[in-house]
């Protein structure tokens, strides 16, 4: 028996699967097409943990990630300062990548000075926020700066002293952060955040990390990570409790990144779901083909 | 003796580098160490780039296949360490950095090497990155097909993690009661992708990690001991 | 008797040279004489640890006295919050050596045979039945990575079986170090091969440290190149599937080992045979058959049946807190969990 449909499908070329992923990604972005979440109990830990932390207190941001990861953390790290602003919180800026500086200056500017630049509690240089840049040496960075952080480095990423700026008096190491925030795309990022700083000097940490990453993090969860929220999903969840909780103007879609970014993440599991189906489908027939009846 | 002063230096850094984790003392010992590395690794880059030139060039010269795209890459390269050695576009900061020429940080916002950064490279990169996407739908299409019952469980398993994975998962929960006033409403499938996070695959992974240290346990000995030598090409 | 073909003749055949003690090449350079303390390697190693130990002690010594010379305050040479971490160390690493020493005694070992190294050989026998190139990807880390190393090894026997059939091998890096570690274990293979002439190290080149530039280049050369048989063996991440993908389209045989475990699935999706974390580590001494590496492997295994025993003790110890909790003190508090102990005292500092 043969079936002209099923030779075509046997032998069907991986760009159509190509285009049909092309238009799943394409349409919704260009239809403005989002997805929400229903956060889940990591991704609320940390939004907690920032939420219970008395205002003024210091959470370091280590951004670990580069533009090709950016699509999937970018959004996070945008909705983790943008909440350490809303309430107050001190912000060290650092990053063991060395391709990490510009997110970093990114997210600056289009958080801390582009929402909270100006106004009555304006966020100044140095007094409510710095950045130290990149840290070369990946573990032995982290094992440095939880020693001592004048001694990894002895000035800020501007080549300002550490010691001239109000925001360290009092900081000799990693160890007087009240919470460590990492978005990590791989290595060195979350696990050795984990391993050299935050588990041998006892530091809260909640780490954003990208959906392949999860697998290998969720196991430090909830013991060594207090929270971990995972690839744009997560991303999607935070921006929700952001949206929530600061409705004006966090709930505008112009401040969701993460949420325009799930609709063609949701289209492209459908069509993956889809092909697998179809894979099946094609198997299971070509072996009721090859069956010998009677 | 080409190979014994590398296999000694392994073996001595090595050991140091054991024996720093549990004795602070030695811990100054093992940044000098680690320094090392930086400035041989360092000087390797010009290796690295010479023989980046060398090999496109010949390939060049010889007109083999793809040759093109290393007359592109040759450019690329000379142009981007041009643009940043002479640090086209930046300006002084400060008034200290007006005195000297060429002061102003390479890497500063608007000059010629952030530039490239910005839009050349970083759209490159993520558009890269992005192809994993489609990579990643033909390898489903393929390698998910029941066909025997570990295949099966596989697949039942993806379906059910892919599905979990986006508000699809509500589809679910149709058929159930409406959860209670101010209650989280209830996914079988989201906690049966959790479950299978939690469990199936934190118990796999920590077992392969388990496996994997000891491995590095092993390896690392064998180079230490200098029983392994083929990494350095041998014994002679 | 079709050799490659046949996993129990390969494992018949390892476990005899492991019983005999070795007959390589390699072998015949570790076992001059008949008793393993007369020989040259022997001797060899003790020179090396005597090395050792006066740079252990010089070393710190004089960083020591480099340090000190400010400081009155008493120096604590040891960590004592280490102290079962330390100990661990010592016994795995003692099982491993007593291992290999054992091995090296002629004491037989089994060794499980795993099938992607078995393929190896069939991998580049296809490349040159087909005419066409091998790939080898040694990861896209720096020789520094322990992953790196054990894919370099693993290049080591491959080039061998390749200079002996006498079929090109391609080894783009991206790190200058390892292209250098891989020229090395390239020329040095090809010499042992008995064919020095087939060493060419235009072959072995760097391409870049940006990891997706090095894709793009590497993907581009086995579209227009078109191997017949792909090995990815090192420290991989999200290039893993596109070059996976890539060698796929091509019909290439493909064989990968990580031990990065994210990258693992993708691999096993697109690859012909993977190696699953410890296997690549084992790889190098598999393919050796070396007695003493051997040994080592068997050192492994008992470091995992430790583990085992250590989990087994941890969860009935988790297990009889939930059904018998310990209850309270005399003012009142709740006891802590016998776990507790453990993971206070014994695990504190590892």
């Amino acid at each position: 028996m043969t079936s002209p449909l099923l030779n075509k499908l046997n032998g069907l070329d991986r760009r159509w699967i190509f285009l049909g992923m092309a238009l799943a990604v394409l349409s919704p972005i260009l239809l403005q097409i989002g997805s929400d979440e229903t956060p889940s109990p990591p991704t609320i830990k940390l939004f907690d943990q920032i939420e219970r932390l008395p205002e003024g207190s210091r959470i370091l941001m280590a951004m670990d990630f580069d533009p090709t990861s950016a699509a999937e953390l970018y959004p996070m790290a945008l909705g983790f300062t943008r909440h350490c602003c809303l309430r107050h919180h001190k912000l060290y800026f650092v990053t063991i990548w060395p391709t990490g500086k510009p997110m970093i200056e990114s997210t600056i500017k289009a958080v801390v000075q582009a929402d909270f630049g100006s106004g009555d509690r304006q966020y100044v240089y140095g007094v409510d926020y710095m950045n130290l840049g990149y840290l070369a040496g990946d573990a032995v960075a982290i094992s440095q700066m939880s020693s001592d952080i004048r001694k990894a480095r002895p000035q800020d990423a501007r080549g300002t002293s550490l010691d001239e700026l109000s925001i360290m008096s009092g900081v000799p190491s990693v160890k007087e952060m009240d919470l460590i925030v990492n978005v990590s795309a791989g290595f060195p990022g979350g696990k050795e955040w984990v391993q050299y700083a935050a588990t041998p000097q006892k530091i809260p940490i909640a780490i954003g990390c990208t959906g392949v990453q999860s697998t290998q993090l969720f196991p430090y969860y909830p013991d060594q990570l207090l929270g971990l929220v995972t690839g744009i999903r997560g991303a999607i969840e935070y921006e929700t409790m952001l949206a929530a909780k600061y409705p004006n103007p966090y709930a505008n879609r112009n401040k969701r990144p993460a949420f325009l970014r799930g609709g063609a993440q949701r289209w492209a599991h459908r069509l993956m779901i889809g092909l697998i189906v179809l894979g099946n489908g094609i198997h299971l027939a070509n072996r009721y083909r090859r069956t010998p009846r009677r | 003796m080409s190979k014994t002063v590398p296999i000694l230096i392994a073996s001595i850094v090595g050991f140091i580098m054991i024996v720093a984790n549990f004795s602070p003392p030695l811990l100054p010992v093992r940044q000098i160490a680690e320094d090392w590395f930086t400035i041989v690794a360092t000087i390797a880059m010009m290796l690295g780039g010479a023989n980046l030139c060398l090999h496109h060039l010949k390939k060049i010269s010889d007109r083999e296949a793809g040759w093109g795209f290393s007359t592109v890459t040759l450019l690329s390269f000379f142009i981007t360490i041009a643009v940043g050695l002479l640090k086209v576009g930046a300006v002084p900061e400060s008034e200290q950095q007006l005195k000297f020429a060429w002061s102003g940080p390479f890497q500063q916002e608007g000059s010629g090497f952030w530039w490239i950064y910005q839009y050349l490279f970083s759209p490159i990169v993520s558009t890269m990155f992005a192809l994993l996407a489609f990579y990643v739908a033909s390898a489903a299409f393929r390698a998910f097909r029941a066909k025997n019952v570990e295949a099966i469980l596989l697949l039942l398993t993806a379906l059910i993690v892919l599905v979990g994975q986006t508000r699809d998962r509500e589809i679910t929960s149709l058929f159930l009661p409406p959860p209670v006033e101010g209650a989280l409403p209830y996914f079988p499938i989201a906690d049966l992708t959790e479950f299978i996070r939690k469990t199936f695959v934190t118990a796999g992974q920590r077992a392969i990690m388990i496996g994997i240290a000891l491995g590095v346990v092993a390896t690392s000995l064998r180079i230490l001991l200098g029983l392994d030598r083929s990494y350095l090409g041998g014994d002679e | 008797m079709d050799f490659h073909s046949d996993t129990n003749a390969k494992k018949e055949i390892i476990t005899t040279r492991v019983k005999s003690g070795g007959q390589s090449a390699f072998e015949s350079l570790v076992f001059v004489g008949k008793r393993p303390w007369d020989c040259r390697e022997r001797v060899r190693f003790t020179k090396k640890t005597l090395a050792m130990l006066l740079f252990l002690v010089v070393f710190p010594a004089l960083s020591l006295a480099d340090e000190s010379a400010g400081s009155t305050k008493q120096r604590v040479w040891f960590d004592t919050g280490k102290t079962s971490f330390a100990l661990l160390t010592i016994a795995i690493c003692a099982t491993v050596i007593i291992c290999t020493e054992l091995a090296r005694r002629g004491k037989p070992f089994y060794v499980r045979p795993i099938a992607g190294l078995l393929a190896m050989e069939e991998a580049v026998g296809r490349a040159t039945e087909m005419g066409k190139p091998i790939l080898f990807v040694p990861g896209i880390e720096d020789i520094k990575e322990i992953d790196t190393v054990a894919g370099l090894m693993v290049l080591s026997s491959v080039a061998k079986m390749a200079a002996e059939y006498d079929t090109p091998l391609e080894v783009p890096t991206s790190r200058a170090l390892v292209m250098t570690a891989a020229r090395e274990a390239v020329q040095a293979a090809a010499l042992a091969a008995g064919r020095p002439d087939y060493y060419n190290e235009d072959r072995i080149h760097y391409i870049t440290d940006e990891q997706f530039g090095y894709v793009a280049s590497v993907c581009g050369w086995m579209y227009r190149e078109k191997p017949a048989a792909c090995f990815f063996l090192g420290k991989f991440f999200a290039e893993s599937l596109f070059l996976a993908e890539a060698g796929n389209a091509v019909g290439a045989i493909q064989i990968a080992g990580t031990a990065e475990t994210t990258q693992l699935p993708f691999f096993v999706a697109a690859c012909d045979y993977t190696l699953l974390g410890e296997e690549l580590f084992a790889a190098s001494a598999y393919l050796s058959g070396e007695p003493a590496q051997m040994g080592m492997l068997k050192g492994q295994d008992f470091g995992k049946l430790a583990a085992i025993v250590l989990l087994l003790f941890g969860c009935s110890l988790a297990t009889w807190d939930s059904i018998s909790p310990r209850g309270k003190s005399e003012e009142g508090q709740n006891l802590p969990r016998r776990s507790q102990w453990i993971t206070d005292t014994v695990l504190k500092g590892g």
